[in-house]
C-alpha cells in the first residue's frame, strides 16, 4: 500500500509543476463540487458546486492544451477558446438558474430543495 | 507513512514555482470551504477565491486572456449573480437544518473519495503523451480575436445566440405575471 | 427595349398586378380598379410597341426559350422545353387583346359599380387577359395548352360572378365542361404529336409535317383532335351551346370573353397551326365553319334577349373565321378575328351601356326609342352594327369580303364545295337582318316600357370612351386591312410579304397552302413544289381575283337586302307600325320559328343523348348492381359477420385478456413499483447519477488497466 502510494508520488516529485499535478487538482475541484451538488440543500449551493465542476473541466482543457503532445506552437489556441466559450455557458446556465430559483421562490417561498417535492405523491 | 509525508513536502518545496504552490493551496481551500460550507454565503465567498485562484492557474497555462475573462465574467458576473439570488431568495436569520443533510453528505463523501480515487489512478497510470511545457506566448489578445471571426465563427454565433436565448429565456421566466 | 422584354412584361404585368390585387384589393381604395386600368393600359401601350417593332422591324421572328424540362421528358432525349413566340401573328393578336381588355376594364368601372365583389371581378379580368396574353405568347403547344386551360379557369369565374343566380352559375359550368370537352381532343392532339414528333414546338410541329415525320392517319388524327380543342374555345357548331348561356355572365365580361379573346383563342390556335392540319382536316375545318356561321345566323333571327342575338351572332362570325382558315384564307380570318374583335366589343358594350340604362333589363321587347335618351351610344351601335353587317366601307366589310372572296374561289376551284360560300352568302343577309332588326328594336319606333324609358340617361363618360374608341374603330378598322393583306401571301405584294412575314412560317405555309386549297382532293399525293413566287401566280390567284369582286358585289347586294327587309319588318312608320308584323310572319311559319326559338332544340338533344342516355346507363347499372353484385356483396357480409363473431371471442379473452390488459397490469405494477424510487428529493437523484457515473468510471478504469 505504502509502496503503492510512494511510487505514485514519484510521478509528481518528477515535475511538481506538471500534467500530472495540475490533473490531481482539477480531479479535486471536480469531486469537490460533487460533493457540494449532493450535500448542499439549498439550490444555490448546488449552483456553487456546479461552478466548481464547471472550472475543473475548464482546467482541464487548458492544462491538456499547454502539456500539448510535443508542439511548439499551436495557432488554433483550441484551449484558451474552450475556456472562453465555456465560461460563455456557465454565464447562460447562471443566468437561467437564477430566473428559475426566483420562480420557484416566489411559488414555494423557498429554494430548499428537500421542500420542493410537489411532483411526490 | 512518514515518507509519504516527507515525499509531500518535498513536491511542495522543490517546486522552483512558489506561485504555483500558493494558488494551489488557495484554490483547494476554498473550494473545500465552498462545497462544504453550511453558509451560503461563505461558499459564495470561497467561490470568489476558488475563482481568482483558477485565474492565476490559467495565466501559468499561458493565456492570460482567459485569466482576464475569468475575472471579468465569473467573478464580476457569475459571482455577482449568485450573490443576487443568496440575497433574493435567502431568508434571514434563518439557519440551514443540520442533520436532514447529513446521511447524503457521508454517502456522496464516500462516493466522492471513491471516485477521487479513481481518477488519481487513472492519472497517474494513463500514458500520457507529455510534450515539452512551452513557455507562455507573448500575448493572445489579437490572434483570439482573429480566430473568434475565422475558425471559430461558428462556434462564436452560436454561443452569441445562446447568450440571447438565454437572456430572453430568463426574461421570460421571471415576468411579473398578473395572479 | 428588345422584342422579347417587351413580350415578357407584357405577360408579367398583369400576372403581377393579379398577385397583387387578389391579396390587397380589399385595402386599396375602389379595390384597386385603377391600377388594374393602368396596367391594362401599360399593356396596350407596349403591345402597340411590339406591333410596330414586329412589323417594322427585319421581320425576324423572336423566340425564347425556357429550356428543356427534363422531368417532363417522357423519352428520353425529349424534353419538352416551352417559350416564348413573337411574330407579327402574335404581334397583332397582343394589341387585339389588350385594347379589347382595357377598353373592358374601363368600362366596367361603371357597368360594376357597386357590385359585391368588385375586387373580385377585377382579379378576374387580369387573370383572364394575363392568360389570354400566355395563350398568344406561346411558343409551343404545351405552354399553350396550359394558358388555354387558365383560360377555361378565368373564364369559369368570370361567367360565374353572380354565382348567387343559378342560370348564371350553371352556365360557368356549362361554358367549362363545354370547352374542357374540345380540349381532351386537344390533349389527345397534342399526346400524338409529341409521340410522333417528340417535340410540341410550333417549329418542330410544322417541320416534321414538310418532311413527312407525321403524316397519314395520325396526323390527321392529331390535326382533328387540335381543331377540335379550338371548336370548344370559338364556339363551333356541336360545341357551341355553352357560349350563349354564358351571356350571363356580366355584359363587360361579355365583350372581352366573346367577342376579343377567349373565342377568339380558338380561331388564333387554328390560324396558329394552319401549316399543320392536312387536306382532310382543312376542309373539315371549313364545313364546320361554314355551318356554324349559317346555324348560329338563323337563331340570332329570333331571339328576344338583346345579348343572346349578339351571342349567336358572334358564334356566326366565329363559324366565318373558321371557314376563312378552312378554305386557306389564313391572313382573311385573322383580318375578320380582328375587326369583329372592334366592333363586336363595341356592340355588346353598347348593348351593356342599353342594359345599364334601362336597369339591368334585356328583353329586346321592352326597348324602343332609345335614340333619343342616348344619342352617343346609338350612334357607335351603328357604326359598329353597320361593320358586323358589312356595310360597304366599313371594317367588317373588307374582311367578310376576304372571307366570302376565300371561300367563292376554293369553290371555284372545287365546286364540290359549293356549300361553304353559299353558306356564307346566306349568313351576310341573314346576320343584316337580325342586325336591324335588333337596332331598329332597341333604338327606334317608340318606347314600349315607358316607365324604364322614362329613367334612361345616356351612359357616362367611362362607358362612352371605349364605345367610341371601338365604334371608331369599326369604321377604320379596315384600314389595318393592310397589314393583314401584308400577310397574305396570295395578295401580292411581296415586298410587304416579304418585310413583314418573315418567319420563316410564311414560306412553309405558303407551300402548305398551295397543297391544301388547289390540290386538295385532285393532286393530294403529289407534293407541291411551288414556292412562293410561282403560287402568287397561281390558279388560286386567278380564282381568286374573280371572286373578289363577285363577292364584293353579291355580299352588298344581300346585306344591302337584309337591312331592307329588317326595316320592313321592325322600323316603325310614324304610324307606329311596321310595314309587316313580324307577329304575323311569326305565326304563319309557327314551326319553324318554334324551332328557331328553341335553338334547334340543341340543349334538349344533348339534355336527351348525352344526359339522359347517362342517366339510363346509370339505371341499368345500378339495378344490376342492387341484383347481382349486392347479393354477392351480401353473402361475403354474412360470411365476415360469422367469421367476426367467432374472432370477436378470441379478441374478447386472449387478446384483450392476456394481450392487451395483461401487458397494462404489468406495467401499472411496474410502475407502482418503481415510485418508490422517486422521492422528489433532488439530492437523492444527484447521488444516483454520481453513484451511476462512479461505477461507470471504475468499470472503464478496470477495463482499461486490466486488459
Amino acid at each position: 500500500m505504502t509502496e503503492t502510494i510512494l511510487r505514485q508520488l514519484d510521478v509528481f516529485l518528477a515535475d511538481p509543476t506538471g500534467l500530472h499535478t495540475y490533473l490531481v487538482v482539477s480531479a479535486l475541484l471536480f469531486v469537490l463540487g460533487l460533493i457540494a451538488c449532493m450535500a448542499r440543500r439549498n439550490a444555490i449551493g448546488i449552483l456553487i458546486g456546479i461552478e466548481l465542476i464547471l472550472n475543473a473541466a475548464i482546467l482541464n482543457f487548458m492544462v491538456f492544451w499547454h502539456f500539448r503532445g510535443g508542439q511548439a506552437t499551436d495557432s488554433t489556441l483550441a484551449g484558451p477558446m474552450m475556456g472562453i466559450f465555456l465560461i460563455v455557458l456557465a454565464a447562460c446556465e447562471a443566468a437561467i438558474a437564477l430566473a428559475v430559483l426566483l420562480n420557484l421562490y416566489f411559488n414555494f417561498g423557498t429554494v430548499e430543495v428537500d421542500s420542493i417535492r410537489r411532483m411526490k405523491r | 507513512m512518514k515518507e509519504i509525508i516527507v515525499r509531500l513536502v518535498q513536491i511542495l518545496s522543490e517546486g522552483t514555482n512558489i506561485s504555483f504552490v500558493l494558488i494551489t493551496v488557495l484554490v483547494l481551500a476554498s473550494a473545500t470551504v465552498a462545497a462544504l460550507s453550511r453558509s451560503v454565503v461563505q461558499a459564495a465567498f470561497a467561490l470568489f477565491f476558488t475563482l481568482l485562484g483558477m485565474a492565476g492557474y490559467y495565466v501559468l497555462l499561458g493565456s492570460g486572456f482567459l485569466a482576464i475573462t475569468q475575472i471579468v465574467i465569473y467573478v464580476g458576473g457569475i459571482l455577482v449573480l449568485l450573490m443576487f439570488g443568496i440575497l433574493l431568495t435567502n431568508r434571514p436569520l434563518q439557519r440551514e437544518k443540520a442533520d436532514a443533510g447529513r446521511l447524503y453528505l457521508v454517502a456522496g463523501a464516500i462516493g466522492a473519495v471513491l471516485f477521487l480515487g479513481v481518477l488519481v489512478h487513472v492519472i497517474v497510470a494513463a500514458p500520457w503523451a507529455v510534450g515539452v511545457a512551452p513557455g507562455a506566448p507573448a500575448g493572445d489578445v489579437r490572434p483570439i480575436g482573429r480566430l473568434l471571426f475565422d475558425r471559430y465563427l461558428l462556434a462564436f454565433e452560436v454561443a452569441g445566440m445562446t447568450l440571447l436565448l438565454c437572456l430572453v429565456g430568463a426574461a421570460y421566466l421571471v415576468r411579473r405575471r398578473d395572479q | 427595349m428588345s422584342i422579347l422584354a417587351i413580350a415578357i412584361l407584357i405577360l408579367c404585368l398583369p400576372v403581377a398586378m393579379f398577385g397583387v390585387l387578389a391579396l390587397f384589393h380589399n385595402r386599396i381604395p375602389r379595390h384597386g380598379d385603377f391600377l388594374a386600368i393602368l396596367t391594362l393600359g401599360a399593356c396596350l401601350l407596349f403591345s402597340t410597341i411590339l406591333f410596330f417593332k414586329a412589323f417594322f422591324s427585319d421581320g425576324s421572328t423572336a423566340v425564347w426559350g425556357f429550356g428543356a424540362v427534363g422531368w417532363l421528358a417522357a423519352r428520353a432525349g425529349n424534353a419538352l422545353s416551352s417559350g416564348i413566340l413573337v411574330d407579327n401573328l402574335t404581334a397583332a393578336m397582343l394589341v387585339v387583346v389588350t385594347l379589347i381588355s382595357f377598353l373592358v376594364h374601363l368600362f366596367s368601372v361603371k357597368y360594376m359599380e357597386g357590385d359585391v365583389r368588385y375586387g373580385r371581378y377585377y382579379c378576374g379580368l387580369l387573370f383572364f387577359t394575363a392568360s389570354m396574353v400566355g395563350v398568344v405568347l406561346a411558343s409551343d403547344l404545351l405552354w399553350l395548352y396550359m394558358s388555354w386551360e387558365l383560360v377555361g379557369l378565368s373564364s369559369y369565374i368570370l361567367i360565374g360572378h353572380w354565382y348567387e343566380k343559378k342560370s348564371a352559375s350553371d352556365a360557368a359550368i356549362k361554358a367549362f365542361i363545354t370547352t374542357r370537352i374540345g380540349d381532351v381532343g386537344m390533349l389527345i392532339g397534342l399526346l400524338i404529336c409529341y409521340w410522333k414528333v417528340g417535340s410540341l414546338q410550333y417549329a418542330d410541329l410544322f417541320a416534321a409535317v414538310q418532311t413527312g415525320g407525321l403524316a397519314g392517319g395520325w396526323h390527321t388524327i392529331a390535326g382533328l383532335g387540335i381543331f377540335f380543342g379550338a371548336m370548344g374555345k370559338s364556339a363551333q357548331f356541336p360545341l357551341h351551346v355553352w357560349l350563349p348561356d354564358a351571356m350571363e355572365g356580366p355584359t363587360p365580361v361579355s365583350a372581352l370573353i366573346h367577342a376579343a379573346t377567349m373565342v377568339a383563342a380558338g380561331v388564333y390556335l387554328t390560324a396558329r397551326m394552319l401549316p399543320f392540319f392536312d387536306s382532310t382536316t382543312l376542309v373539315f375545318i371549313a364545313y364546320i365553319g361554314g355551318f356554324t356561321a349559317l346555324f348560329a345566323a338563323t337563331i340570332a333571327v329570333v331571339q328576344d334577349d338583346i345579348k343572346k342575338v349578339l351571342a349567336y351572332s358572334t358564334v356566326s362570325q366565329l363559324g366565318y373565321m373558321v371557314l376563312g382558315l378552312g378554305v386557306g384564307g389564313y391572313v382573311s380570318g385573322m383580318f375578320h378575328l380582328t375587326t369583329h374583335a372592334f366592333f363586336k366589343a363595341g356592340l355588346f358594350l353598347g348593348s351593356g351601356a342599353v342594359i345599364y340604362a334601362m336597369h339591368h333589363e334585356q328583353s329586346m321587347s321592352r326597348y324602343g326609342g332609345l335614340r333619343r335618351k342616348m344619342p352617343v351610344t346609338t350612334v357607335c351601335y351603328l357604326l359598329a352594327t353597320l361593320a358586323l353587317v358589312g356595310f360597304p366601307g366599313f371594317s367588317g366589310f373588307w374582311s367578310k369580303d376576304a372571307i366570302l372572296a376565300d371561300s367563292l374561289a376554293y369553290a371555284m376551284l372545287h365546286p364540290i364545295h359549293a356549300f361553304l360560300p353559299i353558306a356564307g352568302f346566306v349568313t351576310v343577309f341573314l346576320t343584316a337582318f337580325y342586325m336591324f332588326r335588333q337596332f331598329f328594336l332597341t333604338f327606334t319606333g317608340k318606347p314600349r316600357d315607358s316607365h324604364a324609358y322614362e329613367h334612361a340617361r345616356e351612359a357616362p363618360w367611362q362607358m362612352l370612351v371605349p364605345l367610341i374608341v371601338l365604334g371608331a374603330l369599326a369604321v377604320v378598322g379596315g384600314g389595318f386591312g393592310g397589314w393583314f393583306g401584308a400577310m397574305n401571301p396570295k395578295r401580292g405584294g411581296e415586298e410587304q410579304v416579304d418585310a413583314i412575314v418573315r418567319s420563316g412560317y410564311v414560306s412553309t405555309w405558303t407551300s402548305r397552302l398551295s397543297l391544301s386549297s388547289v390540290s386538295t382532293l385532285s393532286t393530294e399525293s403529289t407534293p407541291s413544289t411551288s414556292e412562293h413566287g410561282e403560287s402568287a401566280h397561281g390558279p388560286e390567284v386567278e380564282a381568286l381575283h374573280k371572286a373578289h369582286y363577285i363577292a364584293m358585289g353579291l355580299s352588298t347586294i344581300l346585306g344591302l337586302s337584309g337591312i331592307g327587309f329588317g326595316a320592313l319588318f321592325y322600323f316603325e312608320r310614324r304610324n307606329g307600325r311596321a310595314l309587316f308584323d313580324p307577329a304575323r310572319v311569326a305565326a304563319r311559319f309557327a314551326p319553324i320559328h318554334r324551332l328557331l326559338w328553341n335553338k334547334y332544340y340543341l340543349d334538349e338533344i344533348y339534355m336527351l343523348c348525352f344526359v339522359m342516355s347517362f342517366r339510363g346507363i346509370a339505371w341499368l347499372a345500378a339495378w344490376f348492381d342492387r341484383l347481382v353484385i349486392d347479393s354477392i356483396v351480401n353473402f361475403f357480409g354474412l360470411l365476415g359477420v360469422a367469421g367476426s363473431w367467432i374472432v370477436e371471442i378470441f379478441d374478447r379473452y386472449v387478446v384483450d385478456g392476456l394481450g392487451v390488459n395483461g401487458a397494462a397490469r404489468v406495467t401499472a405494477l411496474l410502475g407502482e413499483g418503481l415510485s418508490f424510487s422517486e422521492t422528489g428529493r433532488v439530492r437523492q437523484y444527484i447521488v444516483s447519477m454520481v453513484t451511476g457515473l462512479l461505477v461507470a468510471a471504475g468499470a472503464c478504469a478496470f477495463a482499461y488497466f486490466a486488459f
